[in-house]
């Protein structure tokens, strides 16, 4: 009888199973199938969800410094002055015109007629003060970009910005106290986005997340760490756009899983494909890859201060010694170019010129004999615990390095650290050689060099400690020059003055990857993460 | 009965009190400081010395812990670091997320553990036995982002019968009240929504039910092989009574006690969230909560966070406790 009541409980198990597959697979109001509709009637085509590994922290640009938040952004909001479409040329926005007095302490932007906010307040010269006002009372807790691109603020003597007036309904008179080279840049980015008055006046933490600009996309709802849904501002003042109905950022944390989401048809667009996914998207037919332009640099940091790294001939050595080309092909599957400066080549002031430490073992070992280490010696080397676009896979890179020093003679442990110890620790000199990179803001050479290997940022972005009183004065002389040619020429010879000093190991300029649904179109990824999306459509 | 249960609440504030202490301290013991994190690498210096000082992170320990202290007995959870919002209102959603993903899950975990865990006992060193034990195994040891994946692979994008990962259709929201989607979409009569709800559930769900079930399952049959051996068992079979009548009455019960143990335990843990299945199954539950908190270095929610969770954890071993005198009257509280 045992048999028989087990036969027939396999049975009823086998039933309940097949039941609820069945049930599963005889879907219809999945939303996903072509051409259909959801409930409201709204036509499927006209909603993009859009997949990214995390979510906004604000919707105010101005309060965070976080790229995740300016991808939504860039969105609801514009600036004075736009980026270029996959550049940081600098181009029309609010203001249509501008126009820098000779000795550059004087700017005159004309704005554009007819724009409106959101919520229905005109956008005038007026509202542009207003916004200036309030990042400039603000302080370097509320406002941290603020303070770092203008130096401070309202009555602090490194602030750049001194007056911001309205000359009538459409123009606004911008002085400098001293000329800034990257001024239009900097007002170009999308944390100095112009603001409903209105709804900032209601206070800031109402407004951060109720937010109100005059972007080509309103905002809609914010379910944290889940979705953010923005939909089409049909007063927008550029005819015919946004082309989209809607557009949903979902928050998909592992990078497998919006690939799956992806090929599965749950999203449309996912951000932050592994490079070793890229074929898989490619050779998918449903589904295009997206590259996009690099504005980035990933390196081997060579803390200065700590002995041996304290001779110039030890981090020539490293410098020969790590076969870059390799590292390229492993582990960015051949998508990134090798770095030779701390900056992207796209960015002007580049030096084509000089000649990068090629590999060669037996250079490196000649350069450690010559520091008086040909017997070599042991260090540590701190690897990434997080991928990010410029890092991939920051252990296996690790491991390749590891091989590389190994056959010069030099022994590195490898150590890794929870992320946010990793900066702290590596922020206080603590590792002899650490993995880092950065990613640009404004496309501005001053961004880079300056930002991450000043004597002025040792303690902040220059983790090396590297402090060379040359290169000080000229990354200082270069902010204020405002003749382009001259100012590239500074630059220049600045970053021949890192080259010799070989504070880093430059690895890569990668090209982060994205993958969309085959028949998206209009979408153009921009080199600082922050995509505006009011040409994209389904075709 | 309710003088127990109003002893089990007093024993719980020195617990909770203890907890807040060690969780304030092991936070606060590894390297990172907030402001510097949520700022970010681009911030200046100033920028995070003025959020250093606004954040009261320059005050000695003690003034911090107790400030906090006095704050939570006000029933002020604090105010996210990050994101500036109360912990109290932004807590709520990820609770609710976590607790339908976590009963969706138990559930499945029961009914499928505890009667493998029957028939195994029941039919010992048959087949059936030998293969449920063997998933059971399996089932414990089972990688559960390995899982999770391949479960998307299979059954979303290979197969498309179920979506990939989150809580609803992103193009048709749920208009949350409660942020228990189940009960959301029944209160507003949207069963088209609530279909689409439980679909969603059903991958996350199997994924994280797959440990506790597989637990279960074992605890169960060996609880049940005990019991069967017994006499009055013996008894009742001889007196002619149908075997499952047999096994599912009276030897049930008495072998369901330490099972329930199990799976107030393993309940507990499931509300104190699950990072790995919320990470890839994008579930925006209080189990990612924290740890996203956690890499920001944002105090006050890894503390209150914490906090509420052990109270779940506390709670539901109580209820736990208590059903033990529903089920065996033998059992007795005062």
């Amino acid at each position: 009888m045992s048999k028989k009541k087990l036969g027939s409980f396999a049975l009823l198990l086998l039933l309940i199973l097949s039941t609820a597959l069945a049930a599963c697979s005889s879907d219809t109001g999945d939303g996903k199938t072509e051409g259909g509709k959801t409930a409201d009637g709204e036509n499927v085509k006209d909603i993009l969800v859009f997949g990214r590994g995390g979510d906004s922290t604000s919707l105010d640009p101005s309060r965070v410094t976080e790229g995740e938040s300016f991808k939504v952004t860039v969105n609801l909001y514009e600036t004075l002055l736009n980026f270029g479409e996959q550049d940081t040329t600098i181009n029309p926005g609010l203001a249509t015109e501008w126009e820098p007095s000779e000795d550059g302490l004087t700017y005159t932007f004309k704005l554009r007629e007819g724009v409106k906010f959101h919520d229905g307040t005109d956008f005038n010269a007026d509202a542009v003060v207003k916004n200036f006002e309030r990042w400039a009372n603000g302080d370097a807790e509320k406002f941290p970009y603020y303070n770092s691109m203008f130096g401070g603020f309202k009555g602090d003597e490194g602030h750049v910005i001194d007056s911001v007036t309205a000359d009538g309904d459409n123009t606004v008179i911008i002085k400098l106290t001293r000329p800034q080279a990257p001024f239009l840049k900097n007002i170009a980015m999308s944390m100095f986005a112009i603001a409903s008055p209105t709804a900032f006046e209601k206070g800031d933490d109402e407004f951060e997340r109720n937010p109100v600009g005059t972007g080509p996309f309103k905002f809609v709802e914010w379910k944290p760490n889940e979705t953010i849904t923005i939909e089409k501002f049909d007063d927008y003042w550029d005819e015919g756009l946004p082309k989209l109905k809607k557009i949903i950022f979902r928050s998909i944390p592992d990078n497998s899983a919006r690939l799956n989401a992806l090929m599965a048809g749950d999203i449309e667009l996912a951000d932050g494909i592994n490079p070793s996914d890229g074929k898989a998207v490619e050779d998918n037919d449903k589904l295009q890859l997206f590259e996009r332009p690099s504005m980035n640099v990933g390196y081997l940091g060579l803390t200065v201060t700590r002995p041996p790294f304290d001779k110039v001939e030890v981090r020539q050595a490293i410098n020969h010694a790590i076969d870059k080309q390799s590292i390229i092909d492993s582990f960015f599957e051949g998508r990134a170019d090798i770095a030779k400066n701390p900056m992207p080549t796209s960015i002007s002031g580049y030096n084509e010129d000089i000649e990068g430490y090629e590999y060669n073992p037996e250079k490196a070992k000649e350069l450690l004999k010559a520091a008086g280490l040909e017997d070599g010696f042991e260090m540590e080397l701190w690897a990434m615990p997080v991928p990010r676009p410029y890092m991939p896979d920051g252990k296996k890179v690790a491991e390749v390095i590891q091989k590389n020093l190994a056959d010069v003679g030099i022994t590195a442990k490898i150590v890794s650290h929870e992320w946010a110890t990793y900066l702290e620790l590596a922020s206080k000199g603590d590792a002899d050689a650490f993995m880092l990179g950065w990613t640009g803001d404004n496309g501005d050479a001053d961004n880079f060099l300056y930002v991450l290997l000043d004597e002025d940022n040792i303690g902040s972005n220059n983790y090396t400690y590297y402090k060379n009183d040359k290169l000080h004065d000229i990354l200082i002389a270069a902010q204020t020059e405002v003749d382009e040619d001259k100012r590239n020429e500074l630059y220049k010879e600045a970053q021949e003055i890192i080259h010799a000093d070989a504070p880093w190991v430059p690895l890569a300029h990668s090209t982060p990857l994205l993958g969309g649904a085959k028949d998206l179109t209009g979408f153009l990824p921009h080199p600082t993460g922050s995509d505006l999306l009011s040409n994209v459509e389904f075709k | 009965m309710l003088s127990y249960i109003g002893k089990r609440m007093l024993q719980l504030i020195p617990v909770l009190l203890g907890m807040t202490f060690l969780v304030f301290m092991i936070i606060r013991a590894i390297p990172g400081n907030p402001a510097q994190i949520i700022l970010g690498q681009q911030a200046t210096k100033e920028s995070v010395e003025a959020l250093t000082i606004k954040l009261g992170l320059d005050n000695p320990w003690y003034i911090q812990y107790f400030k906090y202290l006095g704050n939570l007995f006000k029933g002020d959870l604090g105010e996210s670091m990050r994101t500036r919002a109360p912990v109290s209102d932004e807590i709520w959603p990820y609770l609710a997320a976590t607790f339908e993903l976590a009963l969706f899950a138990i559930i499945i975990a029961i009914i499928i553990g505890v009667n493998a865990g029957i028939i195994s006992a029941w039919f010992q060193n048959s087949w059936f036995d030998y293969t449920a034990m063997i998933f059971a195994l399996i089932g414990v040891s089972m990688p559960i982002f390995w899982l999770g994946l391949m479960g998307q692979w299979v059954f979303a994008v290979e197969n498309p019968w179920l979506p990939t990962g989150g809580r609803e259709q992103v193009r048709d929201p749920v208009n949350a009240i409660t942020h228990l989607y189940i009960v959301d979409t029944i209160i507003q009569g949207r069963f088209d929504q609530l279909w689409q709800v439980f679909r969603h559930l059903i991958l996350p769900g199997l994924a994280l039910a797959t440990i506790p079930m597989a637990i279960i399952a074992r605890m169960t049959r060996s609880s049940m092989l005990e019991v069967m051996r017994s006499d009055y068992i013996r008894t009742a079979r001889a007196k002619g009574q149908k075997m499952f009548w047999v096994v599912y009455k009276h030897a049930l019960k008495n072998a369901i006690i330490p099972v329930l143990t199990i799976i107030g335990l393993q309940m507990g843990m499931l509300l104190g969230g699950a990072i790995l299945t919320e990470t890839i199954f994008a579930w925006p539950g209080v189990g990612r909560y924290i740890y996203d908190a956690i890499g920001f270095r944002d105090y006050p929610v890894i503390q209150s966070a914490i906090l509420i969770v052990a109270l779940f954890f506390v709670l539901i071993n109580l209820i736990v406790d208590l059903l033990y005198g529903l089920i065996d009257p033998r059992i007795k509280y005062d």
